[in-house]
C-alpha cells in the first residue's frame, strides 16, 4: 500500500518541478488515511469528506515546505489532524473542545471483560456485518483522545512513533491511550459477542 | 515468577504490539498456556484489531475518491480559485 520513499521523493521532486498532475498519484495511497483521520476527529461523514478535500488541497499548496526527513504520510496526517481540529472548533466552540480533548482521566476501569466463548465463535462470525457495525459504533463513541490514537495506530496502521509525531504527544502517552482504547473496545464488544456466541456455559463461566 | 491475570491485562496491548521485553513475554506466554480467561481476552482483543484494520469495516463514502480527485483537478487547473466546494 505504501509507496517506497524513493518513489515518493521522486514524485514530490517532479511535482515541485512542474509536473503537478502527478500529485494525484502521490495522494492516492493515502486517501483513505486522510478521510479516516478527519472522521476520527469530526465524527460526521460530510464534514470528514469536506475536511479531507481541504487537507489534500492544503498539502498540495504547501508541498514545497515538506521536508524529506519526515515521512510524507506523517506530514499529511498532521495536516489532516489540523484541518479536523479547526472544523471541530468551529462546530463545537474552542472551549468545550479543549476540555473534552485534552487529557486522559486517571479514573475509569480499564480492565478487559472476560469471555470464554470466543474460541467457540467460528471465524465466519468475524465476517458478519453486525459485528463490523458494532465495532464502528464503539470506535466512534470512544472519547476523542483515545479515538484519535486508536484510529492512527490500529486503523491506519501508523507505528507508535508516527502516531506520536502526528498528534504532537509522546510515545509513552500514545501507548497508554492505545492500551485503554483497545481495552474499552474489547469490553464494548464482548457483551455483543456473548449474545451471538453459542450459549455454552463452561467451567470459567461458573467461576466468574 | 508467576504472573497474575491482572498483570497480564496491564501489558496486553504492548504484548500484542510485540514491545514487551523478552522476560515478560516469556512470563506472559507461560501464563497464557494455562489461563483460559487471559487467552480469550487476548484472542478477542486481537480479533478486534484484525477487524479494525479490515478495509470493509470502516468504509469510505461512496464516490469519495472521485470527488476528491475532481476537486484536486480543479485546484491544479486554477490554483487558489476553488477554495470552497460547490
Ligand atoms: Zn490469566
Amino acid at each position: 500500500m505504501e509507496m517506497t520513499r524513493t518513489t515518493e521523493a521522486g514524485l514530490i521532486a517532479r511535482i515541485l518541478a512542474g509536473e503537478k498532475e502527478l500529485f494525484h498519484e502521490l495522494i492516492r495511497p493515502y486517501e483513505r488515511m486522510v478521510y479516516l483521520t478527519l472522521f476520527s476527529i469530526v465524527r460526521n461523514e460530510t464534514e470528514a469528506e469536506d475536511g479531507a478535500q481541504e487537507a489534500v488541497i492544503s498539502a498540495y499548496r504547501h508541498l514545497a515546505s515538506f521536508r524529506g526527513d519526515a515521512k510524507f504520510s506523517t506530514w499529511l496526517t498532521t495536516i489532516a489532524i489540523n484541518e479536523g481540529r479547526k472544523r471541530l472548533r468551529k462546530t463545537k466552540g474552542a472551549v468545550e473542545d479543549s476540555i473534552e480533548e485534552k487529557e486522559e482521566s486517571h479514573e475509569g476501569d480499564y480492565t478487559p471483560a472476560p469471555l470464554t466463548d470466543w474460541r467457540e465463535i467460528p471465524l465466519e462470525a468475524l465476517e458478519r456485518k453486525e459485528l463490523r457495525e458494532a465495532l464502528r459504533v464503539a470506535v466512534t463513541e470512544l472519547p476523542g483522545i483515545y479515538r484519535q490514537v486508536f484510529t492512527l495506530r490500529d486503523l491506519e496502521e501508523l507505528n507508535i512513533e508516527q502516531t506520536a509525531q502526528a498528534l504532537g504527544i509522546t510515545a509513552g502517552v500514545v501507548k497508554v491511550r492505545l492500551h485503554r482504547a483497545r481495552i474499552m473496545l474489547q469490553k464494548h464488544l464482548v457483551p455483543y459477542l456473548k449474545t451471538t456466541a453459542p450459549a455454552r456455559r463452561g467451567f470459567f463461566g461458573r467461576a466468574l | 515468577m508467576k504472573l497474575e491475570c491482572k498483570h497480564v491485562w496491564e501489558h496486553i496491548s504492548e504484548y500484542i504490539d510485540g514491545s514487551v521485553d523478552a522476560k515478560l513475554r516469556e512470563d506472559i506466554e507461560r501464563h497464557l498456556e494455562h489461563c483460559e480467561i487471559c487467552s480469550a481476552i487476548l484472542d478477542s482483543t486481537r480479533n478486534i484489531l484484525i477487524l479494525t484494520a479490515d478495509d470493509r469495516t470502516f468504509e469510505l463514502p461512496v464516490g469519495y475518491s472521485e470527488r476528491l480527485h475532481e476537486r484536486l483537478a480543479r485546484e491544479l487547473e486554477n490554483p487558489g480559485q476553488d477554495s470552497k466546494k460547490d
